[in-house]
């Protein structure tokens, strides 16, 4: 039954806009809800990959998101809005910070790894912060939104069948890595490295281009997150940020990819939910976090899934 | 005597004050077994981690055919056609055995940098990692999880692993640790058959067991070689005898 639950997932997000124009469920509010949802989910996701198959857990990929959001601003600023210019610049601005950092944050392990992905993080913070063009401390507001060759893809309606679209590509390109001979290596390194050096592998090589690949789907997710909201600003970057991200993967199950979109789903539902009630709504959340780490060793996804 | 396929020149490493490795000597000829053995402390592991390159000599010199690889990282050096079982049992126990083994030969005679194909799928691995199941008569296990096999089973998977690289020198942590008389008496078997397709370096403590395979024998304690040569030399030998041999 596991094995259908990330189908049923986008079966259920590719249903809601029709049956909002149907009128079964109301539009307007949920399908915008929906549409941060999966933007969140897709970086999520690919801190999935690197966090659950690598067990490289980086306390950093708001960095990589950050990153794809200023490719937005920045183009924008300079009057160039079309998605063939800005996402691969976006791609390759960030998978080249992750070249950068990853090939230092991968001379330690553990607790040393975490906080220096952190560090790093905080940099691209700091930097963000001091763009004075792009608005510096206070963050930017698009001119307009990214288009794709002239179409509208990242405006109104439109935004939500992209973010889909660029959501489930991701999860196929991401299940097919994780089934590879790359992916599996990964996961053969997060198992036991001293076994895999000594049958040949480079284990910091093979981690370093994870960390590239992670980083450059968490700055296409950075693209929509910039277009979603019409603006950024450098709590994109902040530790914060990071946080909500590896809460949603360890909420959603480690390790399952798909899992990241029940995480992301709910972190942003409780935010609304909760966030419309009181202002401290993480001490409601925190101990459900503490909960969901004691008692569901596989997360979300992992429920009514049989070990294996 | 042919070529030495291992040569370890003059290998000195210390912690401290502490010479695990003092000046050690050691050859290895093709198509043979050479124990290394000696009271616990004498420096036989940390030989074997400076051999396949977890531990940086001080100084010496190690040849694998002829080649310096003393500074080489460990997997360059498993590349290279060196090969080794872990004193403690060191598997990918979430994955299968078939993937264990598979992923051995990939990690010597492929590349991990390819992203579209299912690892289970290739057959150019499965063929390879299938025989090496086999010759150590795991075949019938392989879509078992290896962290659920028995203690003797994990180590025949010690053993597939290293085997699956096809190398030409294979380094055994005591690869008879923890198992049953019976057993050990399989994987003796076992290893007896090996010598015919890689040279081994043999860490042992079951002296019986080291006398009946190997064809040469460096003993040592405290760091040192005391003795060298063959099994029955090795044996007559009074150094050894006083050191390690007498004891029991």
């Amino acid at each position: 039954m596991n094995r259908a639950l990330p189908w049923a997932i986008f079966a259920a997000l590719a249903l809601v806009p029709l049956l909002s124009a149907l009128g079964v469920i109301p539009g307007g509010y949920l399908p915008l809800l929906l549409g941060r949802v999966m933007v969140f989910a897709l970086a999520a996701m690919s801190l999935d990959f690197i966090l659950g198959i690598g067990g490289l857990v980086s306390f950093g990929h708001a960095a990589p998101l950050a990153i794809g959001a200023y490719a937005v601003a920045i183009l924008d600023a300079n009057n160039v809005q079309d998605a063939l210019v800005v996402i691969p610049v976006a791609v390759l601005a960030a998978g080249l910070f992750a070249l950068a950092t990853g090939a230092v944050a991968l001379r330690t392990r553990g607790v040393n790894f975490i906080m220096i992905t952190l560090a790093f993080a905080q940099m691209v913070y700091f930097a963000a912060g001091s763009l004075a063009d792009y608005g510096g401390d206070d963050g930017y507001t698009l001119y307009s939104r990214t288009t794709l060759a002239g179409w509208k893809v990242f405006d109104g309606r439109a935004f939500y069948l992209t973010a889909l679209i660029t959501l489930f590509l991701a999860w196929l390109f991401l299940r097919m890595l994780a089934a590879s001979r790359f992916g599996r290596t990964l996961a053969g390194i997060r198992q036991n490295r001293p076994r895999m050096a000594a049958m040949g592998f480079n284990a910091y090589a093979v981690e370093l281009a994870a960390l590239v690949i992670a980083a450059m789907i968490a700055a296409i997710a950075g693209v929509l997150l910039a277009n979603e909201a019409e603006f950024v600003s450098p709590a994109y970057a902040g530790w914060a940020r990071s946080g909500d991200l590896m809460v949603m993967v360890i909420l959603g199950g480690v390790g399952s990819l798909h899992g990241a979109i029940l995480g992301a789903l709910l972190v942003v539902l409780a935010q609304e939910a909760l966030g419309g009630l009181t202002s401290h709504w993480p001490l409601v959340f925190g101990p459900a976090l503490v909960l969901a780490v004691l008692f569901l060793r596989h997360g979300i996804a992992g429920i009514g899934a049989r070990r294996g | 005597m042919a070529e030495a396929l291992l040569k370890v020149e003059a290998l000195s490493k210390h912690f401290g004050a502490l010479r695990v490795s003092d000046r050690v000597d050691l050859t290895l000829a093709p198509a043979t077994i050479h124990a290394v053995i000696g009271p616990n402390g004498a420096g036989k592991t940390t030989l074997i981690h400076q051999i396949c390159g977890t531990l940086r000599p001080d100084s010496g010199r190690i040849l694998l055919a002829g080649e310096d690889i003393t500074r080489l990282p460990p997997h360059r050096r498993a590349r290279r056609g060196l090969a080794r079982s872990f004193q403690i049992t060191s598997l990918l126990t979430e994955m299968t055995v078939l993937e264990n083994a598979m992923l051995a030969v990939l990690g010597v005679h492929g590349s991990a940098f390819a992203f579209v194909r299912p690892l289970a799928q290739s057959g150019t691995l499965r063929a390879p990692a299938l025989e090496a199941l086999d010759r150590v008569g795991l075949a019938d296990r392989a879509a078992r999880l290896a962290g659920s096999l028995s203690h003797g089973e994990k180590r025949q998977l010690e053993l597939a692993l290293a085997l699956a690289a096809t190398p030409r020198v294979m380094l055994l942590d005591e690869p008879l640790a923890g198992a049953g008389p019976e057993e050990a008496a399989r994987l003796i078997g076992l290893l007896a058959t090996l010598r015919d397709h890689c040279a081994i370096i043999l860490v042992e403590h079951d002296v019986d067991a080291v006398f009946r395979l190997a064809d040469a024998v460096t003993v040592l304690a405290q760091g040192r070689v005391i003795a060298h040569g063959a099994p029955d030399a090795v044996r007559a030998d009074p150094a050894a005898r006083a050191a390690y041999l007498g004891e029991d």
